[in-house]
């Protein structure tokens, strides 16, 4: 505010320290799990907390394997049987007395979330773009109910349509596959990107596409040559935008997936290891999952604003 | 209000309108059919099951399974005492988060309304809790909640509380991390309303020697105002609505805050009384149309 501004810059240093202070504040959960991924075995249970800790990247190993623990008593492995170990191998066996016996669930479920997320995004914005584009252009009979009538199926409590969605599913061999989930997200996402999509395209100066039909060029043409280009960096957001939800998204996976095409939201939270509930490598998972939904924001700051209020406010 | 000026006048459409009509068919038709597909036929779908005692467990026979019995099904759901209590719980969790964001966010955007060197750095780490999973956020609260070695009791000076598992702590431990979580949404929209306040104004006030609290309370507050009763009206939305936070830290069933949402899930997905699930998933979808409907008519009144 202009009032604060031309206080003395005192004042000012304070809010900036104090600003900085909070934001740390509200970083340390996130920052208290990337610590909790890098805890050894022992250290993870300690009371008080530790926050300076040799660092061990054992927990991202457990996320990634599956193991047995050695019977208590059994005899310590001997100096050979050490160098047949791979370097992973060693540091399980000497934190948590385990050996690997093969890869785990996680990367299975991460690509599983890879595969949907992708495949739901890439046809979300192929429908929406198309969709968009007629919406913003052409006068189409009862266009302003059908736009809403887009964005009210964003509005329903996702256990209403859940329900028949399941027993269809369930029907057309759907539940648990890939292809179920991909169109569930697609459906999910449409709403929001034809909506944020069609703003990207008011914005673009039908004047362009004048002169390109002026110099011969058909329709779709100009769609695809003029619009589509210029309306690249809005159709970018809204991609980048539609992975965030999909990559998120727990309530769907978690009644329509089981194991086959189970993403990592409704898979991370229930795992258990042999040992009880394995919290460090549950940290490591989470870390690993958050990773590109963090860099997709950095990327994205811009265009947050635009986005979460469905392209109403353009900032 | 959808009327945009680079619209394709009806001269120019009938011009080709042969061919256009064929695109626009194209283009717009997928969209439709895939959210009749998923989203209109089902929700017609639940709302005639929500009259069955239908359950998914057992094949289809009609007369049988499902039954029809009108709206007895929501009469008794309605005169349940249980349903009402999550219902005043769902309540507290909505009033209690949402306002908390509300406040928290509304003041870190005043806060940042000072420009500095590293303000846009601070905006974009200040948001990051909003992009990351629901569930997983809740499992990263689980973690920091832990009564035996998280570090949440130990940086409060709290004793061992179990606040993920204990029925009298896990709504306050849900609703904790939904205003981490959903704090930076009003944040932006916040920032969003700040920053399109026009200059002048507050130059015209210091001409008059206004006071900071009269260009705060005269000012800032009503200009910003619609923005954070749109903020409002989503945040409330999906509080209302609110699962997968609650299921990555205290899971379901005894350990659980006694949500709606919950056991709308519990009863479609657990026990599969289907039809008194979708039942509960009406009430649930009215009561969130009759709130939201009240903070529109506030924003429209606020818009004028």
């Amino acid at each position: 505010m202009a009032a604060i501004r031309k206080k003395v810059s005192a004042v000012r240093i304070l809010v900036v320290i104090l600003v900085c202070i909070i934001t740390f504040v509200y970083l340390v959960p996130l920052l208290f799990v990337i610590d909790t991924s890098f805890k050894p075995w022992t250290v993870i249970k300690e009371w008080p907390p530790r926050i300076f800790f040799k660092p061990s990247l054992a927990p991202y190993i457990r996320i990634f394997t599956a193991r047995a623990v050695y019977p208590p008593g059994s005899p310590k492995l001997t100096q050979e049987q050490l160098d047949d170990l791979t370097w992973y191998e060693r540091i399980v066996y000497f934190e948590s007395n385990e050996e690997i016996l093969r890869t785990g669930d996680f990367p299975s479920r991460y690509r599983n979330s890879l595969i949907i997320t992708i495949a739901s995004t890439a046809l979300t914005i192929l429908l929406a773009t198309f969709a968009a584009y007629a919406f913003s252009r052409f006068k189409i009979k009862g266009k302003n109910d059908l736009l809403f009538f887009i964005l009210s199926t964003r509005m329903l409590p996702a256990v209403v349509v859940l329900i028949p969605v399941f027993l269809m599913f369930r029907k057309l061999g759907l539940s648990d596959s890939h292809l179920g989930l991909t169109i569930l997200y697609t459906a999910f996402n449409l709403s929001f990107a034809v909506w944020v999509l069609k703003g990207f395209i008011d914005e673009i100066p039908v004047e362009y596409e004048e002169a390109a039909m002026v110099d011969g060029y058909t329709r779709f043409q100009t769609f695809w040559k003029i619009i589509v280009p210029q309306a690249m960096t809005g159709i970018a957001a809204t991609a980048v935008f539609c992975f965030i939800f999909s990559w998120n998204e727990f309530g769907f996976a978690f009644i329509m997936t089981r194991s086959n095409a189970q993403t990592v939201p409704p898979w991370l939270p229930y795992q258990l290891g042999v040992l009880g509930y394995d919290w460090g490598a549950a940290a490591a998972g989470a870390v690993l999952f958050i990773i590109p939904a963090l860099v997709f924001t950095i990327i994205l700051r811009k265009n947050l604003v635009r986005g979460i209020t469905f392209g109403a406010i353009r900032k | 209000m959808f009327r945009r000026r680079n619209e394709i006048t009806s001269t120019e459409l009938q011009y080709r309108a042969l061919s256009d009509q064929a695109l626009i068919r194209a283009f717009v038709l997928p969209t439709i059919i895939l959210l009749l597909f998923v989203n209109i036929f089902p929700l017609f779908w639940s709302l005639i099951l929500s009259f069955s005692n239908f359950t998914a467990k057992f094949p289809l026979v009609w007369g049988k399974n499902p039954r029809f019995m009108g709206i007895e099904q929501y009469i008794r759901l309605l005169s349940d005492p249980e349903i009402w209590e999550r219902f005043i719980t769902t309540a507290k969790y909505v009033v209690l988060s949402v306002s908390g964001e509300m406040l928290l966010g509304f003041g870190i955007a005043l806060l940042l309304q000072i420009k500095f060197r590293g303000r846009e750095f601070i905006t974009t780490l200040l948001v990051l809790p909003m992009t990351m999973s629901p569930v997983i956020v809740g499992l990263m609260w689980k973690l920091f909640y832990n009564p035996n070695w998280g570090m949440f009791n130990y940086l409060l000076g709290l004793g061992k509380i179990d606040w993920a598992t204990d029925v009298k702590y896990n709504l306050f431990a849900s609703v904790i991390a939904d205003v981490w979580m959903w704090t930076p949404f009003v944040l932006l929209l916040a920032l969003a309303g700040l920053g399109a306040i026009p200059q002048y104004l507050y130059e015209a006030a210091e001409v008059d020697r206004a006071s900071w609290w009269h260009k705060f309370t005269k000012i800032t507050l009503p200009m910003v105002w619609p923005l954070l009763l749109v903020a409002l009206i989503f945040r409330t939305m999906e509080a209302f609505k609110v699962f997968d936070i609650t299921m990555g830290i205290s899971g379901r069933g005894a350990t659980a805050p006694h949500l709606l949402s919950l056991q709308l899930y519990d009863t479609a997905f657990v026990t599969w009384k289907t039809g008194v699930g979708s039942a509960l998933g009406y009430i649930v979808l009215i009561m969130i149309i009759a709130i939201t409907n009240i903070f529109i008519k506030y924003l429209n009144r606020a818009k004028q």
